[in-house]
């Protein structure tokens, strides 16, 4: 009954292409010999060994990771407390301002972030480094794991939490032993996503970075301001890469969870 | 006990590096810019009671005398304007599209919008620069086919930067038009048209109002972030490409006038307080309407 | 057989008439603690209020629960019987007066230290955690040694007869099954008070006759006390030995089902349990415990008995089931009370057909009869003048 007709064959195939053949391209050209990235001058992967021996990027790589990692892990523990907090923790002083700073930051232009955090860390006199950028990070990025988070609580059952109540626990076992598991796709999820933002940023980490904190947007951006160049390409195309395939494992996990799903209830049913 | 250290640690947090960092940008751009380290002053140092004689609205006056600062915040709003437009006119029918395939294409479409999602965003603008620039392969493209005898200047236009927030900002579209439609049950077109609707008439009468909300959030997803971007606009605008965050990026940075910067900052949040409450608003509509 | 007929009729006669009067329960003779008074109840509501901001949920409540009764909290949604079974859970406090289970007052004893358990209406089994895991969680929070917690957890399963589906996880497993999972799990700590929350709701409805039988047992087998929450009355009925009827905060009337269908207190309560006709008119005494009901113009005045005194004039109103109605079409000899109307509509329900008649006054009366013979030719039918009657001992009288 539903049919595509050619119109919405059209516009999806136009509008997909659009999307990634700039990406494919990308990643075509980065396997370009020539030094001219438009030009296509035989297959090569001379650009990946070159990136591999390009000591500031192998730098600037390791620090985006360590910030991502420990940035992410603060985030998820602050975003999931916050997230609590906002579904199930009632009244408090204060409960509208706090909602406020939750959500403010997802829809504050970086610079402004950047900005503002740059100015208290001069205030306080702090040195710009990594601790900077983790801090900078984790507190953007716990608002988003608080609202992937919080999206999950609210449909959680509250009865499970008081069915735990009932059989002996106290409130925080009853987080750790029922809420905290069953929730745990969600907060998986807002780490995947703080962990992917921390390594994404560029605006908010040029302001707090010190000269010796420099990370992988940082220099991909001083280096893409001159122009393409076949070695971003690659790293690129890595990115690309380790981000595609990471993406389509997470969904066809999640695709074969649902299918073990529908069976179970196919064996509930015949059990009845 | 544990219930107050539950709520005063995320607080505390935000309040440390969100609600002062601002309140300091806030009170910088009272300040006046000094030759000193940090360059403003009065500071802290200086007792409070000089801080407050010290403070006025002179960078805010400043604002409005030099054009270069109106004239970005109008061009923002005129880039944020029109490339949501664009977006959206790209975004709507891939998202019908969406609604309309086969069940079983869609989860995979899906994840099609969304993969660009967790793809480096300065990733994404940078693929442009390969495709726009003079020697590109769009004008390649476009040279081999004959279409122009001489390659088109994209790059480093107003035109770039609104091909580059399209390109980036289009699942931000794409997702909650798809979301309304896919609600939408498809009885309602069939009594449309049982009712004597043609087709298009259908689509008019029925299917746009009813992602109506799903358009607006898409349009303020859009356009929120587009009035701030300082990626886009340096990346693929010409030096005549007027976004405020770029100037308040350049001003901090390259001028050091971090009163001036402040007092930018500020008053793009007041801007941005507007679409922001409207489109809350509309959330909230929307949150009720579904009960 | 001969003369043994009637004997048989005399006694049917004698026990319908006792069952009548509210106050006594003959046929619960052999459990009834609430009429022994030097009987303790496990639990007591004391005046018990609870507010919601502004909005009273429970208005001054008093009741005594003794131990190893069926309780069942009757009433729609919204009269405070799931607040009621929450204050004894301990999710909700108590605005005023006290509750004590066991003598001792509860009001500050935290839902984890009750020696009440739940069943949640939506079962609230742990999703992640396996049916064998589901049952020993409560056993595990009171660090019992692991062979107790495995001899508890198996006693349960074989109880709820789910000994093959232990490694399950709720999800695999079918709604019936999970409805006895989650029994089972809310028994396994021995509470002294099991709450059950609309436990059968979400059952289909043979399902939910069955299992209504099979908690019935259950109960029986663990001596356990139970207050069920429910909206249903044939479940309350089938299941409790006593039932609370409850409209907006208030206890409207407590009593066995048979009290409660048989001698309704009030018109709220005869019209919410099962099907009633009701008579509006005003009382004339007419012998001991003997009233005369006029209740229409050029009508005869019905003959009723009632224990509760009515003054003459007063205002009455007379609830009669239908199936205490017969319907004919010869006009009955020697009838207390007999009307004559007409056959508007008739309802088949298979063992049952529920006949409309409508009165020459407008009002319109249900008589029902038991389809005894398989598609016997029923002689009457839509616009049929018929005569329905009944015994003055048929209905009983309510004030209000």
């Amino acid at each position: 009954m539903k049919r595509l007709s050619p119109f919405n064959i059209t516009s999806l195939t136009l509008g997909f292409a659009f999307l990634y053949l700039p990406m494919i391209l990308l990643v075509i050209y980065s396997f370009n010999s020539s030094k001219l990235v438009t030009v296509w001058a035989g297959f090569s992967t001379k650009w990946y060994g070159e990136l591999l021996r390009d000591e500031a990027f192998l730098d600037a790589a390791l620090v985006t990771i360590k910030v991502a990692v420990m940035s992410s892990a603060l985030a998820t523990v602050l975003g999931t407390m916050a997230a609590y907090v906002l579904v199930n923790g009632g009244r408090f002083f204060g409960r509208t301002l706090f909602s406020g700073m939750i959500y403010a930051p997802l829809v504050m232009p970086e610079v402004i972030t950047g900005l503002s955090l740059l100015l208290l860390f001069i205030g306080i006199g702090m040195d710009r480094g990594v601790l900077t950028i983790v801090l900078a990070h984790t507190t953007f990025a716990m608002c988003y794991v608080s609202v992937v988070v919080s999206s999950r609580l609210v449909s959680f059952d509250r009865s499970l939490e008081e069915a735990a109540l009932d059989l002996g626990c106290n409130r925080f076992d009853a987080f750790r032993l029922v809420t905290l598991p069953i929730i745990a796709p969600a907060v998986i999820s807002g780490w995947l996503l703080a962990f992917t933002l921390s390594l994404d940023d560029l605006v908010i980490a040029s302001f707090v970075s010190g000269p010796s904190s420099t990370t992988l947007p940082i220099k991909i951006w001083s280096s893409v301001r001159l122009g393409v160049s076949p070695e971003i390409n690659a790293l690129s195309t890595m990115m690309i890469g380790i981000v595609t395939i990471g993406v389509i494992t997470a969904s066809l996990v999640s695709k074969r969870k649902s299918l073990n799903a529908q069976k179970d209830a196919q064996a509930a049913e015949r059990a009845a | 006990m544990r219930r107050f250290a539950m709520i005063a640690v995320p607080y505390g947090w935000l309040a440390v590096l969100f609600l002062i960092p601002f309140l300091i940008v806030f009170k910088i751009s009272l300040s006046d810019a000094a030759l000193a380290i940090p360059p403003y002053a009065p500071t802290m140092k200086d007792g409070f009671g000089a801080l407050l004689q010290g403070l006025d609205f002179e960078n805010f006056v400043f604002l409005t005398t030099d054009d270069l600062y109106y004239k970005a915040y109008l061009s923002s709003l005129k880039i944020a304007f029109f490339s949501t437009f664009f977006t959206l006119l790209v975004g709507y029918p891939m998202a019908y599209g969406m609604a309309r395939a086969p069940e079983e294409w869609r989860a995979t479409l899906m994840l099609l919008v969304i993969l660009p999602f967790w793809t480096s965003f300065l990733i994404r603008v940078y693929a442009l620069i390969g495709i726009l620039s003079n020697e590109g392969l769009l004008n390649q493209f476009l040279l081999w086919l004959g279409v122009i005898s001489e390659p088109l200047v994209i790059l480093n236009t107003n035109i770039a930067v609104y091909v580059g927030i399209v390109y980036t900002y289009l699942p931000f579209m794409i997702l909650p038009i798809y979301a309304a439609l896919d609600r939408m049950d498809d009885s309602l077109i069939e009594a449309a048209e049982d009712l004597g609707c043609s087709r298009m008439s259908a689509f008019w009468l029925v299917t746009i109002p009813l992602s109506k909300n799903g358009i607006i959030a898409g349009c303020f997803l859009v356009f929120i972030p587009a009035l701030g971007e300082f990626v886009i606009p340096s990346l693929l605008g010409g030096s005549g490409t007027l976004m405020i965050g770029k100037v308040l990026f350049e001003e901090f940075f390259n001028n050091r006038d971090w009163p001036v910067a402040s007092a930018v900052a500020v008053i793009l949040l007041l801007i941005l307080i507007i679409p922001i409450v409207l489109f809350q608003r509309n959330q909230q509509k929307q949150a009720e309407a579904e009960g | 057989m001969g003369p043994l007929r009637p004997c048989l009729f005399f006694y049917l006669f004698l026990r319908g008439d006792l069952v009548a009067k509210p106050s006594t329960d003959t046929w619960d003779k052999e459990f009834s603690p609430w009429n022994d008074p030097d009987e303790k109840p496990l639990i007591r509501f004391k005046n018990v209020t609870k507010k919601f901001g502004d909005f009273v949920a429970i208005d001054d409540l008093t009741l005594d629960i003794y131990t190893r009764e069926f309780f069942a909290l009757l009433g729609p949604s919204g009269c405070g019987k799931t607040t009621m079974m929450r204050m004894l859970a301990g999710f909700e406090s108590v605005t005023e007066g006290t509750i004590e289970l066991a003598g001792q007052n509860i009001a500050d004893v935290p839902p984890n230290q009750r020696a009440v358990n739940m069943m949640f209406q939506s079962y609230a089994l742990f999703p992640h955690l396996s049916i064998y895991d589901n049952i020993a969680f409560g056993l595990k929070r009171d660090k019992l040694p692991k062979d107790k917690i495995d001899a508890r957890v198996a006693e349960m399963l074989k109880l709820v007869r789910l000994e093959k589906f232990a490694r399950r996880k709720p999800h695999q497993i079918s709604g019936g099954q999970r409805q006895r999972v989650a029994l089972a799990r809310s028994l396994a700590k021995g509470p002294k008070l099991l709450l059950l929350d609309e436990p059968l709701g979400a059952l289909d409805k043979k399902l939910r006759q069955d299992t209504q039988f099979e908690l019935m047992d259950i109960q029986e087998t663990t001596g356990t006390t139970f207050v069920i929450v429910t909206h249903d009355q044939e479940e309350a009925m089938t299941v409790a030995s006593r039932v609370a009827v409850m409209d907006e905060g208030r206890i409207i009337q407590v009593a066995t089902p048979g009290g409660i269908y048989e001698g309704p207190n009030s018109v709220y309560v005869a019209d919410f349990i099962g099907d009633v006709n009701i008579i509006t008119g005003t009382a004339k005494a007419a012998g001991e415990s003997k009233y005369y009901v006029d209740w229409g113009v050029n009508q005869a005045p019905i003959l009723a008995t009632s224990e509760r005194p009515f003054s003459d004039g007063q205002e009455c109103h007379l609830a009669i089931r239908p199936e205490k109605i017969s319907i004919t079409k010869e006009k009955p000899e020697e009838a207390e009370n007999a009307v004559q109307g007409k056959v508007l509509d008739i309802a088949y329900l298979g063992n049952l057909s529920t006949y409309h008649v409508e009165l020459p006054g407008g009002q319109i009366i249900k008589a029902q009869t038991a389809n005894t013979r398989r598609l016997s030719r029923r002689n009457i039918t839509w616009e049929d003048p018929v005569w329905i009657r009944w015994n003055a001992t048929a209905g009983v009288l309510l004030a209000e």
